[in-house]
């Protein structure tokens, strides 16, 4: 009966999203569902895969986002190359501010306890830190998506090289074709779960340990993830995305309270312009994420007796956890999205951008890690 | 359910219905259902800037 409870408001939501917006925003409302449930059930984290990594020497949650990335890849490119009129990839240019962006992101997610997909679905799944931390989250976005257009402006390295179109984004299938493209990104999917295993199998038997058992939830959760990753692509005819949603919100809750963005550079700009004046629901990203707000809640009541209730933390771990929020949603925006627009969504684009987000935003993470624990974030 | 989640989602749906009634357009011109086969380019908002 609970369980009912649970799924007859996500029916309600699907019809009324459907009625209002139409068929397409209905199913993308259903594949928020999917990603949330996926995400919560599988407990798919991608701050948690990396810190893990880090911190405890499991490479099982590193190996689950390769596999993921690997057959969104796999799944995606086909697609983005022979429907090229019609499906559009994550392409961004290797710009400064997508490099700090990316390295901030991945040190903040660490405090807030959360990147841009574990902050949604842990705030559907009722955590309390992702709860205060959402709101900041959605203001840092919007405050980031507002600067974008100076951030770019300042550039990126490949003008230091001297490369022909430095301001444009590398995509590799437009440049080594889509067999080379699909072979280099899987090979460096394979390869970074390989080095992440031989690393910490090493440094665990020179301490006389062994590597723990693959939890199996990584494994069906990127699985999981990857094919509502794919048919979001056909529905919507765009890779999943977070952030520009999470900017919308908080561009449209400025807009409410009096301030005219008529003059932004990115908001009072077409087409974002016009989308502070459409409904909510018309809008792609913001559809998946009510949509995966409610899933990760399915998820986690699914099993009410493995259900714990969710306690709020310590005033100071907390204040520091918004104040990362914040951060990482003005960052996201600098890197060109999240875990998911940047790093999925880049990496799954065939966009090289996606693999420098990658190498920043882990580095980030692994000072991240360290300040984690020094804050006292449990 | 705790009065967390409750107030959680009162919040989000009071939202989307305050968006919804002071949103100046009234109908939509749906797109297709699915974006593959429609023969229209993607045109929803995305991180990347695209």
């Amino acid at each position: 009966m609970q369980r009912l409870l649970l799924i007859l408001p996500a029916l309600f939501a699907w019809i009324a999203i459907t009625w209002l917006a139409g068929i397409r925003t209905g199913l993308l409302l259903l594949l928020g569902l999917g990603f949330g449930a996926a995400l919560s059930g599988a407990r798919f984290g991608f701050a948690t895969g990396w810190r893990t990594l880090i911190q405890d020497r499991d490479p099982w949650g590193m190996t689950g986002q390769m596999v993921l990335l690997a057959l969104c890849a796999l799944l995606a490119f086909p697609l983005l190359d022979r429907a090229s009129e019609e499906i559009v990839g994550a392409l961004a240019p290797i710009t400064w501010g997508l490099m700090l962006g990316a390295l901030v992101f991945g040190f903040t997610m660490q405090l807030a306890d959360g990147c841009g997909s574990g902050t949604l679905y842990k705030a559907g799944a009722s955590s309390p830190t992702s709860w205060a931390v959402l709101p900041a989250f959605v203001v840092g976005s919007f405050f980031g998506a507002s600067h974008l257009r100076a951030w770019t402006e300042l550039g990126g390295p490949l003008r230091i090289v001297g490369h022909s179109q430095p301001d444009e984004p590398v995509d590799l299938i437009g440049r080594i074709g889509l067999g080379p493209a699909l072979f280099v990104t899987i090979g460096m999917c394979t390869l970074i779960a390989l080095i992440s295993i031989a690393v910490t199998a090493r440094q665990r038997w020179a301490r006389g340990e062994s590597l723990p058992p693959i939890p199996k939830r990584w494994l069906w959760g990127g699985v999981a993830i990857a094919l509502a990753y794919a048919a979001h692509l056909i529905v919507a005819g765009q890779p999943w995305g977070i952030v520009y949603g999470l900017g919308l919100w908080g561009a449209k809750i400025a807009s409410a309270v009096g301030v005219d963005l008529s003059q932004d550079s990115f908001w009072g700009t077409a087409p974002h312009a016009e989308r502070l004046l459409e409904p909510i629901l018309w809008d792609v990203t913001s559809v998946t994420n009510i949509g995966l707000l409610y899933g990760a809640l399915i998820a986690d009541r699914w099993n009410l007796k493995s259900f714990q209730k969710p306690r709020w933390p310590a005033a100071s771990a907390l204040v520091i956890s918004i104040a990362a929020g914040l951060v990482m949603g003005y960052s996201s925006r600098l890197a060109f999205g999240c875990n998911v627009g940047g790093y999925l969504g880049g990496i799954a684009s065939a966009s090289l951008h996606g693999w420098v987000w990658f190498a920043c935003a882990f580095l980030g993470s692994m000072v991240g890690v360290r300040a984690r624990a020094r804050a006292g974030i449990a | 359910m705790s009065r967390g989640v409750i107030i959680f989602w009162l919040l989000a749906v009071g939202c989307i219905a305050l968006d919804l009634l002071h949103s100046p357009y009234g109908y939509r011109v749906e797109p297709p259902a699915l974006a593959l086969g429609s023969g229209e380019t993607a045109s929803g908002g995305h991180c990347s800037d695209r």
